[in-house]
């Protein structure tokens, strides 16, 4: 199993994005402290995927992992965004959400453990609807609660980016961190194209999407406490550091009255860009 | 979505589990793990329908090349060309062999 585990010498060098989502944890976590849980050779593979006709992958697309960052625990789960688009089903949600019920139970027994979630993921998985929408909210409901004892820190750093249900998931994180490749949306470009329009939301202009909702805006609206090159040893500098800042005072998610107001007072008619929604992000806003 | 069954003789060979690839567009996830006796039994689903006689070449291809460790192997295709299967089939089979070296 030495993909999984046995023969990594701490040697990933450059790009993390086009590491498979079992490397990233890997590359990641201190020197050989990775400890994988359900892998592949469980063969727990989604039950829906076959009857409708497709393949599915042996791990679901999650991986799921204990290991060590600075001889800390922690949990970690990475989605392969390759596999049905990062999407996430039965078995791949109730793998994260279990592995975060996991890290709360630890923290319970007194054994401080952190999560991170790395996020490639257009969100639920349509083939398995309600059961996908089921298991994100078992995420959504595990994270607000670790988060009051450790940090969960959030990684999106594409290529897929983070949409639906677990760009909220992302947004309940205690920290997240982008690159320029990364993107963070509730709804993806060509579903905003199909309901709003061609000529509102093309989604074949590229400068136009990662405008609105890339990286490099997260990160200047606010949406997002860290930015980074895609690169191996400053992302995992990057989580370090997150690490290393503990539980943050207030929440994103629980500091919304000011962005609620903002967004209401937004004037529609006009048609958006990354400059206004910059703004209208950020207006008013001391830290 | 088709699957697919192959039965080959191999030899008898200490190995260990190993997982190549993944099933994104164009390539393929592999698994292997060991198995008693002296047959491979190569386990496939794939999304390319009417593709048997296609597998059936590339795994006589390998064979002309490396002799089979009994095994049981499973491949999850999502449309892989010849040449992409015959890749991860072989880099499966020698992470698995390579294994045994190490241990």
């Amino acid at each position: 199993m030495s993909e999984l585990n046995a023969n990594f010498h701490g040697n990933y060098e450059g790009g993390f994005i086009d590491l498979s989502a079992r490397k990233r944890i890997e590359s990641l976590l201190d020197n050989g402290s990775m400890r994988e849980l359900l892998t592949p050779f469980d063969r727990l593979t989604s039950p829906w995927l076959e009857k409708q006709g497709i393949v599915p992958q042996f791990d679901d697309g999650v991986v799921i992992a204990r290991g060590k960052l600075d001889n800390k625990a922690v949990v970690v789960a990475a989605i392969e965004g390759g596999f049905q688009g990062g999407s996430l089903g039965e078995v791949g949600g109730a793998k994260i959400a279990g592995l975060l019920e996991l890290a709360i139970e630890e923290n319970r027994k007194g054994n401080p453990t952190a999560a991170v979630l790395m996020l490639e993921t257009g969100g639920v998985r349509l083939q398995e609807a309600n059961l996908g929408l089921a298991a994100i909210a078992e995420i959504q409901s595990a994270i607000v609660e670790l988060r009051q004892y450790q940090p969960v820190i959030a990684v999106v750093t594409g290529p897929v980016g983070c949409f639906g249900g677990m760009s909220i998931t992302a947004g309940l994180c205690s920290y997240l961190i982008i690159t320029r490749e990364g993107r963070l949306g509730l709804n993806g470009p060509q579903v905003i194209e199909q309901e709003a329009g061609v000529e509102e939301y093309d989604s074949r202009d590229r400068g136009l999407i990662w405008g609105l909702t890339g990286g490099t805006q997260r990160f200047a609206s606010g949406l997002v406490d860290a930015f980074v090159d895609d690169d191996v040893s400053a992302l995992s500098t990057s989580v370090r550091d997150c690490l290393g800042q503990g539980v943050p005072a207030l929440h994103r998610s629980d500091d919304i009255s000011a962005p609620l107001t903002r967004l209401q007072q937004f004037d529609t008619r006009e048609q958006i860009d990354a400059q206004r929604a910059r703004q209208a992000l950020t207006e008013g806003k001391t830290a | 979505m088709e699957t697919l069954q192959f039965t080959r003789p191999a030899q008898a060979a200490r190995i260990q589990p190993a997982l190549v690839g993944y099933v994104g567009s164009g390539d393929l996830e592999v698994m292997v793990e060991p198995l008693q006796g002296s047959q491979a039994e190569i386990h496939i689903q794939t999304s390319t329908p009417g593709s048997e006689i296609r597998w059936r070449q590339v795994i006589e291809q390998i064979e002309a090349r490396i002799a089979l460790p009994a095994m049981r192997m499973d491949i999850h295709d999502f449309a892989a060309t010849p040449g992409v299967i015959r890749l991860r089939i072989e880099q499966a089979i020698e992470l698995a062999s390579a294994m045994e070296a190490q241990a």
